[in-house]
């Protein structure tokens, strides 16, 4: 689908970098929405939870053959999901960590969806036309799903009391993971320098806003806290990412190169 | 009743008019195309919803372009292999089916047939939100009940069985519908 660009050695290595990040992202988070498959507090949520799911994964491959294009080492999209390790991947700290109750699966999704949208939106502006056609196609999902995780976010938080606890809860849960989502590491610095991403630090007023406007509706206050986790960008991860990498890529693990 | 049919503007649509193309260019083709048919809304052919991208033939075979609905769209495989056999079929040799992702697929590619083979299918075919409202997101659009035309409905859920679409209730009649999601 994708024709290779070519650039020089250095900068190829960061455009790989996150494009794997882009990949990783999509797919762990696709994969713990899947979780909720047949879990959901109400059927129509499941459905929505699935088709959330559904197309992050597509977005992920997407992104999982650019990279193995960009690459040029003969890796297929499912060599990169499938047979790397914990350690290789690249995903955001926030989508690894477990769904815990449907609050918290909501507010993760909501955070993650307001960086989405508006990161996407900068990207489709991308000088690599490869990265901005995925990102022209993901953000025309990113947009929906981000008024599911807002409206959610609100009726939870604006909700009963035992619902407004719950997202309570998680916001103290979730909170510190936020701070990587706008935080630009090396290969991003290179990657706008060359004009292929966006600045990550004029994404963060952009989800600041987003979050401001939806969490004061939700009637939820916004965590005093400054200090935030990091690490995934660059494949240290929390406990959790190697469970995770454990179930979803038992298959190829116990039988390779089984196909369906 | 008043058919809820918006048909919008192709905007980057190579062939605004499918009808006018195919007696053009590739008019063959095109027919077998036409009986090529979603698998997940068996009533559209992949020319109604507006997949195909480009035909190119010459003396090493034929290709055609498709593109995604959604990106996780899960019946492309079955699309690809689907268009590849149909030709086959009616004698192309060397057909190739590739996937592209630009220009991206939105609901503005979908047919003029295809909208109102969906409201006879009853789902409710896409319709441009409205501008002014006080909604938080952005403004939601008066989908008319496929079976009764009513313009009283509540949507049920923003996800419905395929990725494609909401799931929807006629107030007035009473039964719950599909409604094409308006993707731009
Ligand atoms: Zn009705």
């Amino acid at each position: 689908m994708f024709e290779a660009n070519h650039y020089p050695e250095e900068v190829n290595v960061a455009l790989s970098d996150f494009l794997l990040r882009m990949a990783d992202t999509s797919l762990v988070l696709g994969h713990r929405l899947s979780e909720w498959c047949g879990h959901g507090p109400i059927l129509e949520q499941d459905i929505a939870m699935s088709n959330l799911a559904l197309d992050l994964i597509g977005q992920a491959r997407n992104w999982y053959q650019l990279a193995a294009t960009q690459l040029g080492q003969g890796q297929s999209e499912d060599d990169l999901a499938y047979l790397r390790d914990a350690g290789q991947y690249r995903n955001l700290l926030l989508v690894e960590l477990p769904n815990g109750d449907f609050g918290q699966t909501v507010l993760r999704q909501f955070f993650f969806d307001a960086y989405h949208f508006h990161y996407l939106q900068a990207l489709t502006e991308s000088g690599d036309e490869n990265v901005a056609n995925i990102a022209v196609k993901s953000l025309k999902e990113a947009t929906y799903h981000l008024k599911w995780s807002s409206e959610w976010v609100i009726r939870l938080g604006d909700g009963t009391e035992e619902s407004h606890r719950r997202m309570e809860n998680a916001l103290r849960e979730l909170w510190e993971f936020t701070g990587e989502l706008t935080t630009p590491n090396a290969s991003d610095q290179l990657l706008t320098i060359m004009g292929l991403t966006p600045d990550l630090n004029l994404i963060r007023p952009l989800w600041e806003q987003e979050v401001q406007v939806v969490l004061a509706e939700s009637t939820l206050e916004i965590p005093n806290r400054s200090w935030m986790q990091k690490g995934g960008k660059n494949g240290v991860h929390t406990e959790h990412l190697g469970f995770l990498l454990a179930e979803m890529q038992f298959l190829q693990r116990a039988y390779p190169n089984c196909e369906w | 009743m008043r058919l809820p049919l918006v048909v919008g503007n192709r905007k980057g649509c190579p062939y605004e008019n499918i009808e006018y193309k195919m007696q053009k260019n590739n008019h063959h083709i095109w027919q077998i195309l036409e009986s090529v048919h979603d698998p997940e809304i068996p009533v559209l052919s992949v020319v109604d919803l507006g997949v195909v991208r480009s035909i190119a033939q010459n003396e090493t075979g034929l290709e055609i372009k498709i593109t995604p609905t959604y990106s996780g769209c899960p019946a492309m495989d079955t699309i690809a292999l689907d268009i590849k056999y149909a030709l086959e079929q009616a004698g192309y040799q060397s057909v190739k089916v590739n996937l592209v992702l630009q220009p991206a697929w939105t609901t503005d590619w979908l047919s003029a047939a295809g909208k109102q083979k969906l409201l006879a299918y009853g789902i409710a075919p896409p319709v441009e939100p409205l501008t002014s409202t006080k909604a938080l997101f952005g403004a939601e659009p008066i989908v008319s009940c496929p079976q009764c035309g009513s313009e009283h409905t509540v949507m049920l859920s923003r996800f419905g069985s395929t990725a494609c679409k909401a799931l929807y209730r006629c107030e007035e009649c009473l039964e719950p519908f599909d409604y094409f999601k308006c993707l731009r």
